[in-house]
């Protein structure tokens, strides 16, 4: 939470104060993205679809091409339809013909999706119709026809690669499964030793590692260091950290700059485990040392903040926080209960449910960041480390931003299910249900020795929200939602309007909203599945920020339609909204529906959002 | 040790830390004593894990508060304060992997030199089922059949002789079919010297080492694993 500050990694130290955070390479914007042509082969974006929009506030929005996907850039796929340019080409010559079987069409709009594939699964007048209405669903060409189908095997991007103990699998076939994954990260010492690789087992992996520690290390001695290349479909991004070299290898389109930020929450990973002197005294003394070992067991804290990334996370694609949907009151009566029962010992307190934060109480001068709560969160609520354990965890870690020299300890309860809330006593005994509805307690000390201090907080916390309701509230917030998750359904933000999803960013509050996936995610269920479907969307998002950050790009609005889906992206410098919406969906319907999510998400900011929580 | 035949039984806090290498399957034990279950893939822990679990004896009630710590390497400067109170420890090797008990042994000198005088240790050695010679995977079975083909690589003589030395209680476990681990817990209350429990929080300025006699491998034959233990409840 930096409500008073803008994101930023240097503001706060700790009592007394630390060392100064040493530099670190910030994730520039883009700033090879005008040296290197993109490679995605996809182009959600392109020239002839953009138009300029007025918006209530004053803000126009432009086009300026240079922050497009070069469409020349490599484009696999045996049919062509990767390009939509030429595909609404073909699209127009073909609709002509099209047309004359349903003479009481409007003009053709995006037709891309008619061409696309088996033309004769329905009937083409059938087709016709269907692709005009403006109720097309984003990406149903995609899916129906395949066109452009960039994601195709998405979902086996996460099976494991058989080792080489398994019998029966040779070595070429587990190659040919490691190639197939569209998404890598590789971390390597500047010795060349290999420290972690998401796929692939280290037989695997090796001689990879080495080619990569060659051609970084080519480049280091020159002024001008590597700093990503394409090769193929797939964009090759490098980080380096001191000893440490981070690649990541994506063929699902993200920007350099977003590559960046993800590599750089790797880094943080490390820093959290280990703090960063003991990383720099590990290389000082031998700089072919082996980080593997230090590291161990933290392979799947890196693996899950991985596959976050792929999957696609809002959280860090924009790099804020969610929090739980609350009234002010009722968000009051928690933090106020959390914070009379607060232990001298405390530095950071949290609620978090189903991974949304619900309360945050902290001194006055230390705000959280959100680069250590994406490591808390990951930790407590993606990799299996910590719930799993059930009870209650003590845990020392670094939160590198807030100080990357020295550790935290963190006390973790899992609430009980507000069903079954007879006892205050953290639920040692019931196995983690769906992580969605888990209610967690983290409480954050500079003190290794005071985990029964923050134990009994937690207990006290536990009976005050038990006797206040505070517990009831926050599950029947999740409880609330289409899919449990706490998030209103869209139709609750902005009923009427066309859009079938939106990521909207309070940029003063480092916190964003979104409206519930599920009803987004069922409606394709048929088609794909919902991994697939949710990286569709989150592409999506992925190409639309990345438009409007590329440096240069002074862009207040885009709209786009491609991909089987229109788009509109508005940043002001109260917020960013990116919406979505089936690709037939007029420009004006779309502005409408931005408008209503933007007089929604004033009206609600104080829901919304946490603004300052509980200070002490 | 016996005593006092009250309506109601004395029921008292016993503090236990869990101590081993990585992956011996510390966790997967309490695992299986607080929940009867077992996960394939249990990730490793990070720091240390706080639970509560009671164990009924005929005379009183013993409230297990164990500390389930991580056993890599990097955690290992936190383990005294896990162990600085602990009235009983138990110290877990693999039975697979020689080296996990070296550093079992490691552990119980840690132990014998740092932590409370009198504390009651266990040694276990964890994933029998990975044998051929008993409670293997269908969770029944005794005898110690050497078969060239099975996983043990620490013979149950040479554990158990180390055992006896050190006057350690010693137990051979799998907690993923559940064969012993009550019986490790329940081995550990019996031997919980009653002037320790009276002064259930504080480190008690300790006292003879009652030991139980029950410091060789319990081969109590077939048990249901899942039968919710008689000592879990
Ligand atoms: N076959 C078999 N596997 C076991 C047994 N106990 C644990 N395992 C497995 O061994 C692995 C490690 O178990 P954990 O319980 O996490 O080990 P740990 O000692 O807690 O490890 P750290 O927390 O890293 O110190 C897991 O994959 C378990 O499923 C057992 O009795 N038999
Ligand atoms: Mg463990």
């Amino acid at each position: 939470m930096a409500p008073e500050t803008p994101p930023g990694r240097n503001e706060s130290s700790p009592d007394p104060p630390p060392p100064p955070l040493p530099p670190r390479r910030k994730p520039s914007e883009g700033s090879l993205q005008v040296a290197f042509t993109k490679p995605i082969p996809t182009t959600a974006v392109s020239s002839v679809d953009i138009a300029t929009l007025s918006f209530p506030d004053g803000t126009r929005g432009t086009f300026p091409t240079n922050t497009m996907r070069v469409v020349s850039s490599p484009i696999p796929g045996p049919s062509g339809h990767a390009s939509p340019n030429r595909g609404s080409e073909d699209g127009l010559t073909d609709s002509m013909s099209v047309m004359s079987f349903a003479p009481t069409m409007r003009p053709p709009g995006d037709l891309a999706s008619l061409v696309g594939g088996e033309l004769n699964k329905k009937s083409r007048a059938w087709n016709m119709l269907r692709s005009q209405s403006a109720t097309v669903p984003p990406f149903e060409s995609v899916e129906e026809y395949g066109a452009s189908d960039d994601l195709a095997g998405f979902e086996h991007e996460f099976d494991d690669i058989p080792d080489l103990t398994t019998e029966g699998v040779t070595d070429d076939q587990r190659l040919a499964l490691w190639k197939s994954k569209m998404k890598h990260y590789m971390i390597l010492s500047s010795a060349g030793k290999p420290i972690y690789s998401r796929h692939g087992d280290l037989s695997l992996v090796n001689s990879y590692m080495g080619i990569v520690q060659t051609i970084i290390s080519f480049y280091e001695g020159a002024s001008n260091p590597l700093l990503g290349f394409t090769a193929g479909n797939a964009r090759f991004v490098i980080a380096i950290e001191g000893p440490l070299y981070f690649v990541a290898i994506s063929r699902l389109g993200e920007s350099d700059a977003q590559l960046r930020a993800q590599l750089d929450a790797l880094y943080m990973q490390i820093l959290s485990t280990l703090t960063l002197p003991t990383l720099k005294n590990i290389f000082v003394h031998r700089p072919s040392s082996d980080l593997r070992k230090p590291l161990e067991g933290t392979e799947s804290l890196l693996s899950s903040l991985a596959d976050s990334f792929s999957k696609g996370s809002p959280s860090a694609l924009l790099g804020a926080l969610e929090c739980l949907r609350l009234r002010k009151s009722q968000r009051a009566t928690i933090t106020n209960a959390f914070l009379k029962v607060r232990s001298e010992k405390l530095l950071y307190g949290l609620i978090v449910a189903g991974g949304k934060l619900v309360s945050v109480i902290r001194p006055r001068k230390h705000s959280l960041h959100p680069s250590d709560l994406q490591l808390i969160f990951n930790m407590l609520f993606e990799s299996g480390n910590v719930q799993a354990g059930g009870g209650e965890s003590w845990i020392p870690l670094c939160l590198p931003a807030f100080n990357n020299r020295g550790y935290l300890y963190m006390y973790v309860s899992f609430f009980d299910p507000p069903s079954n809330t007879t006892t205050a006593e953290p639920a040692p005994s019931d196995p983690p249900t769906n992580p969605e509805e888990q209610i967690a307690i983290i409480l954050i000390s500079p003190d290794k020795e005071s985990f029964y201090d923050l134990q009994e907080m937690r207990n006290k916390v536990a009976d005050k929200l038990l006797a206040n309701g505070g517990l009831a509230l926050v599950a029947a917030a999740l409880a609330a939602s289409p899919d449990r998750s706490g998030r209103p359904a869209l139709a609750a933000v902005a009923p009427g309007s066309p859009l079938s999803h939106f990521l909207y960013k309070s940029r003063a509050n480092v916190q964003f909203c979104m409206p519930s996936l599920a009803p987004f995610l069922e409606h394709h269920a048929a088609a794909a599945a919902a991994p697939v479907v949710r990286r569709r969307l989150l592409s999506l998002y992925h190409r639309l920020h990345a438009s409007m950050h590329a440096k240069h790009a002074h862009l207040r609005v885009l709209h786009s339609v491609g991909d089987g889906a229109a788009s509109l992206a508005w940043i002001t410098p109260v917020f960013e909204l990116y919406c979505v919406a089936g690709p037939n969906v007029s420009r004006a319907a779309m502005t409408q529906g931005a408008n209503k999510v933007v007089q929604w998400a004033k009206r609600e900011e104080e829901r919304l959002f946490i603004i300052g929580g509980g200070v002490f | 040790m016996a005593d006092s035949a009250g309506a109601p039984r004395p029921s008292s806090s016993v503090k236990l830390v869990l101590l081993g290498e990585a992956a011996v399957g510390k966790s997967s034990l309490v695992l299986r004593f607080v929940n009867n279950d077992f996960q394939e893939n249990k990730e490793p822990t990070i720091g240390a894990a706080f639970l509560t679990q009671k164990c009924n004896l005929p005379e009183r009630t013993i409230k297990f508060e164990i500390w389930d710590t991580a056993g890599q390497e990097r955690f290992a400067s936190l383990a005294p304060m896990y162990y600085r109170n602990a009235q009983a420890a138990l110290v877990v090797y693999d039975l697979t992997k020689p080296t996990s008990l070296i550093k079992a042994k490691h552990w119980v000198a840690e132990l014998q030199r740092q932590a409370t005088p009198g504390i009651v240790i266990a040694l276990v050695g964890n994933k029998l089922d990975l044998t051929n010679d008993s409670a293997g995977s269908s969770g029944e079975g005794e005898g110690g059949g050497d078969d060239a083909n099975d996983a043990r690589k620490v013979p149950t003589e040479e554990a158990q002789t180390y055992a006896e030395q050190e006057d350690l209680l010693f137990f051979e476990t799998s907690a993923k079919t559940g064969y012993n681990v009550t019986e490790v817990f329940t081995a550990i209350a019996n031997a919980i010297p009653e002037t320790s429990l009276k002064t259930a929080r504080g480190p008690s300025g300790a006292s003879g080492v009652n030991r139980s006699e029950e410091q060789r491998v319990n081969l109590n034959g077939p048990r249901d694993p899942n039968a919710k233990e008689g000592c879990a409840c």
